[in-house]
């Protein structure tokens, strides 16, 4: 065999492989192609660009929102931030165990963002108790969305199509039946020892 | 007014809340007329974001029509049809300063590391969402845009993150002419971001998926190349043999959280929350590209560490780029194109649902059913 029989066309040497399409060629194809080419014509580029005038703000620091109850805040901000959200404020258990991660554990540390999903956790569970002492508990059916599985040809959908995400949906119902079963265990713990509470009373 | 909740992980149920208020002086209050439901709205809807609390509603991704304004609003009125961005940012800061939009350090007491996001857990802010009748938009006056009379509601609501966040993923690649390019994810910011690529002159453009019915639409759509990773018993191996063994250019992480394609790394975070997020797409990235290549990663990761390859992207000499879109920047660009014809944004929606129903589009959605790309939440409109 000869050297240049031997000598390989692409990565051992300094050519690029060639393209399988010239520029004419994708131009012809494709809407567009190569409008953007010039970075300059790119509205990220550069993504930091010093230009305080673009953003419509005529203020150097926003007014202050008004702090209705004690805001919770990563003790890596120096202040409260003038702007927040005030979609869910914090309650019950959930609320204490979300408040400690956020008072004492910077976003640097594990156990901030540990303590915040238990916080999660715990939240699903008292809010599934909650509920149930309201006109409008929580329904596990219509609140999974599951029926659609018949509406939206779920299990053609899923098999026969070598969908990568089909050998571990099978975890999906145990995630979902965990709070249940919690606030399900939970709750019957509380009505066992109510009982046996009160029966003892009476035996006394 | 009506609202979705979200209820803990895997369930959400439409119920009646109270109408936003005007908190600060430049809100506006905007009644919602489209919605969609994003692909990382599933990372919450999955309980891995943390801080995420029963009682919030979702929904980054609205337009609508401004119903108050506070008392220092200067460019909106009651009656203006806006597109909102999803970042929430004050224009006035050290990032906001300097185009770092979603980076806004005035507006998320809850993390530093995180600007605020519509509708996306307190860890972004604890502010509501779109996917309900009305919803509180801060900074009144630097994020939402009047809505051109030519644009389509459906091209505007896609703007508002999915568009620009593909277009920003394309950017980030610092695509030159001729590069080969691959995108991992045929959702609908990798399908952007595919479209995107070739703006910007790529020579080819390879979209990575499991899921026959969008590397259906990466084809038709985005013009690319597919590739079913299901198909190859080594996806990185068969990137570099259709790349002349160099590997490409640029790879695009469009992913993010839940990736699949490893079972114990999907099951480790987006199952067990013990990872920020399943790295397999940016893992594969990494170890595909070409050394020296730019790696984009504007997938959605949460704020625990995640079990990524960072020893074999120092010795390939990487550049990786990320960031949250700063939306807004996008915008005159993204107009010129849509109406110039080289972009067509609604195409990929697949689905449009009325608010009351939208726990089965959830469901549906998550599960990918229906050959679901794009699922649009429709309001109805007031009597």
């Amino acid at each position: 065999m000869s050297a240049d029989a031997d000598r390989p066309t692409t990565t051992y040497v300094a050519a690029k492989p060639p393209l399988p399409e010239t520029p004419e060629q994708l131009r012809a194809r494709i809407p567009g192609w190569g409008a953007d080419l010039d970075p300059r014509d790119r509205p990220a580029n550069p993504q930091e660009r010093f230009d305080p005038g673009a953003t419509g703000a005529h203020w150097d620091f926003p007014e202050r929102q008004v702090e209705r109850y004690p805001r919770e805040r990563s003790i890596e901000h120096g202040t409260l931030p003038p702007v927040f959200g005030t979609s869910a404020p914090l309650h019950g258990l959930s609320g204490a165990v979300r408040r400690l991660a956020y008072a004492r554990y910077s976003e640097g540390r594990a156990a901030h963002w540990l303590l915040l999903i238990a916080g999660d956790r715990i939240d699903a569970v008292e809010s599934h108790l909650r509920s149930f002492a309201t006109l409008h508990p929580d329904n596990p059916i219509t609140e999974t969305g599951v029926l659609s599985e018949v509406r939206r040809h779920g299990v053609a959908s899923r098999f026969g199509r070598g969908r990568a995400d089909v050998n571990h949906q099978w975890i999906d119902p145990v995630l979902v039946a965990g709070p249940w079963v919690a606030a399900g265990t939970a709750a019957g713990t509380a009505a066992f020892l109510g009982v046996r509470s009160l029966v003892r009373r009476v035996r006394s | 007014m009506r609202a979705m909740v979200y209820r803990g992980p895997y369930k959400v149920r439409v119920e009646e809340k109270d109408v936003p208020e005007v908190e600060h002086p430049n809100d506006a209050v905007v009644r919602v007329t489209r919605a969609a439901i994003c692909g990382s709205d599933l990372h919450l809807y999955h309980g891995l974001l943390p801080d995420t609390r029963v009682g919030m509603t979702f929904g980054h991704e609205f337009i609508g029509v401004v119903e108050e304004v506070g008392s220092s609003v200067q460019r909106l009125k009651r009656g203006d049809r806006v597109m909102v961005p999803f970042n929430i940012y004050c224009g006035s800061c050290f990032y906001c300063a300097r185009g770092l939009y979603s980076n806004c350090h005035n507006v998320n007491p809850n993390a530093t590391a995180l600007g605020a996001i519509y509708g996306y857990s307190h860890t972004a802010g604890g502010y509501d969402g779109g996917q309900a009748e009305f919803v509180r938009v801060p900074f009144a006056d630097v994020g939402p845009a009047l809505i051109p009379d030519w644009l389509d509601d459906e091209d505007a609501l896609l703007m508002t993150d999915a568009l620009s966040t593909g277009y920003f993923g394309a950017q980030l690649g610092d695509i030159v002419e001729g590069d080969v390019v691959v995108v991992f994810g045929a959702g609908p910011v990798g399908l952007y971001a595919a479209r995107s690529a070739w703006l910007m002159g790529a020579g080819r453009v390879i979209v990575v998926d499991h899921l026959d019915y969008r590397l259906e639409k990466a084809r038709t759509f985005a013009h690319a190349e597919t590739v079913n990773f299901t198909e190859h018993d080594d996806v990185v191996v068969h990137l570099k043999r259709i790349t002349g063994h160099l590997g490409a250019d640029v790879a695009i992480d469009a992913v993010g959280a839940e990736a699949d394609g490893s079972f114990l790394q999907h099951v480790t975070s987006a199952k067990l929350k013990l990872q920020g997020g399943s790295p397999v797409a940016l893992n594969w990235a990494i170890d595909s590209v070409r050394k020296g290549a730019t790696i984009s990663v504007m997938g959605a990761y949460g704020p625990i560490f995640s079990a990524v390859k960072f020893g074999d992207a120092v010795n390939k000499g990487l550049t990786l780029n990320m960031n949250q879109a700063p939306v807004k920047r996008q915008w005159p660009r993204l107009l010129e194109h849509i109406r110039n014809g080289h972009l067509k944004p609604n195409d990929i929606v697949t689905h449009r649902v009325p608010l009351e129903h939208i726990a089965e589009a959830y469901h549906m959605f998550s599960a990918k059913l229906d050959d679901c790309i794009k699922p649009i939440i429709v309001m109805e409109e007031p009597a």
